[in-house]
């Protein structure tokens, strides 16, 4: 009765996990909307500007996969991926249709209408058209003036890479724990995954949050390390993934990291941050202040910034290696620019690798040292 | 303009505090080459630290 308990606890816990994260993933409002989409002047191609938009396009969310797209002989742009579905709550409520119905166009120019409602995607963000409009108007910032927002809980790209990553946790470790029944040590994959678990129990878990109480947390930091050593090696493949990269999942995470120990606080803890002994009264609720900020605001921020642009830089630099090729084929002739871009991403790409740990590790270590901070008992004396 | 002056600078003083704290930390395991592991965590967590206020200062920048 007990493991049917604890099952259906597991099964809840990672079933809002995955829900507030997902919906964090879609919903994430970026503010950053100036750059312009038109990369066509007189017919003339500029390189320089579509590698940017490119890039930057990459770094964002988007509603379909493309794994790569060309212009044609004649003109046509084609594009090699597949859609995804679009799930929106507009004001006539839920609306739903395939992407490929914006035939990848990105600047509010393609209207799908659904429900007697229009719909638009601009920017990688979807909008609803007002009643009486019948195209998308923009003000001199290039922000659409007949438009508004719709939550948007859409399977997008970064949401398929957070159901990858879940899934190939799933079937890696209910395998991993099934095979503690007959043997005692894990053969195939498992015999992998076991060495890295008891890291993070030795490593991190043990001597940053106590012998007594980390067995608590455990399940957390697990996951955690996981799940972004896995987006983050992910977001090294072709397929085109930058989920660690979008604020919001980082966000997401951090909250956990924030909950758990604001949750798990020690007597101590809250005694030491609110009123601190040993100190002039006259001090003590200024210091007050500093400790709430620090616990509240500061660390989940660094953690989320961290993490946010560790990966984002990456993914910018390793593009723009990448690039070079094209960008700098006038210059150095084509061999030498192929060559040069090669030898620098592939250079990139080894040290991004060890980042993708690093940041799973970092990130597991100061949540534990969080953890570890809020529920340690002091001895009195 | 300003802010990429502002980001030279972040970079600035974060490699200083960066190679601070590797210099040190090397200087350490030279001494005392069995706390090698402790030394790297340490350093590790550090670092972090450091790189989350750099970033931090450079995304509020943007």
């Amino acid at each position: 009765m007990k493991v049917a308990k604890k099952t259906i606890k597991f099964l809840a816990i990672a079933v809002i996990a995955l829900i507030t994260t997902t919906s964090f993933a879609s919903i994430s409002g970026n503010a950053d909307q100036n750059h312009n989409v038109q990369n066509h002047d007189g017919g003339q191609v500029n390189t320089q500007k579509e590698v940017t938009d490119y890039i930057q396009h990459h770094l964002k969310d988007s509603h379909d996969f493309t794994f790569f797209s060309y212009t044609s002989e004649e003109g046509e742009r084609k594009h090699f991926g597949f859609s995804l579905p679009v799930i929106l709550w507009s004001s006539e409520g839920l609306v739903t249709f395939m992407s490929s119905e914006f035939h990848h166009n990105d600047d509010g120019h393609v209207i799908v209408e659904k429900n007697g409602l229009k719909f638009a995607k601009i920017h990688s963000k979807i909008y609803e058209l007002n009643s009486d409009a019948a195209t998308v108007s923009f003000d001199e910032t290039h922000h659409a003036t007949n438009a508004h927002k719709v939550l948007d809980f859409s399977i997008t790209k970064s949401v398929v890479g957070i159901l990858l990553a879940s899934l190939l946790m799933f079937l890696g470790f209910s395998a991993l724990a099934k095979q503690y029944k007959t043997r005692e040590i894990p053969k195939g994959l498992g015999r992998a995954l076991e060495p890295l678990v008891i890291y993070v129990r030795d490593e991190i878990a043990r001597p940053n949050i106590g012998e007594k109480k980390y067995k608590k947390f455990m399940g957390f930091l697990l996951t955690v390390f996981f799940f972004i050593w896995i987006l983050n090696l992910l977001g090294l493949t072709p397929l085109g993934f930058n989920v660690t990269g979008q604020i919001a999942v980082t966000l997401a995470l951090a909250l956990f990291t924030l909950v758990i120990y604001i949750f798990n606080g020690s007597k101590d803890f809250w005694a030491h941050t609110l009123w601190m002994p040993g100190v002039p009264y006259i001090l003590r609720p200024i210091l007050a202040i500093i400790e709430l900020t620090g616990f509240i605001l500061i660390k989940p921020f660094s953690l989320l910034v961290r993490l946010f642009a560790n990966i984002t830089a990456g993914h910018f630099v390793v593009m723009s290696l990448i690039a070079l090729m094209v960008t700098m084929k006038e210059a150095f002739g084509p061999v030498a620019s192929t060559g040069m871009s090669l030898v620098l991403a592939l250079f990139i790409m080894v040290i991004e690798v060890l980042v993708a740990f690093l940041q799973a590790f970092i990130f597991t270590m100061l949540s534990s040292l969080f953890i570890g901070m809020a529920v340690e008992e002091h001895e009195h004396h | 303009m300003y802010n990429l002056i502002g980001a030279g600078l972040i970079v600035i003083g974060g490699g200083i505090g960066l190679g601070q704290i590797g210099g040190k930390a090397m200087e350490g395991i030279a001494r005392q080459p069995e706390a090698a592991g402790k030394i790297q965590t340490a350093m590790i967590i550090i670092g972090a630290l450091l790189e989350g206020l750099a970033f931090g200062a450079l995304i509020l920048g943007k």
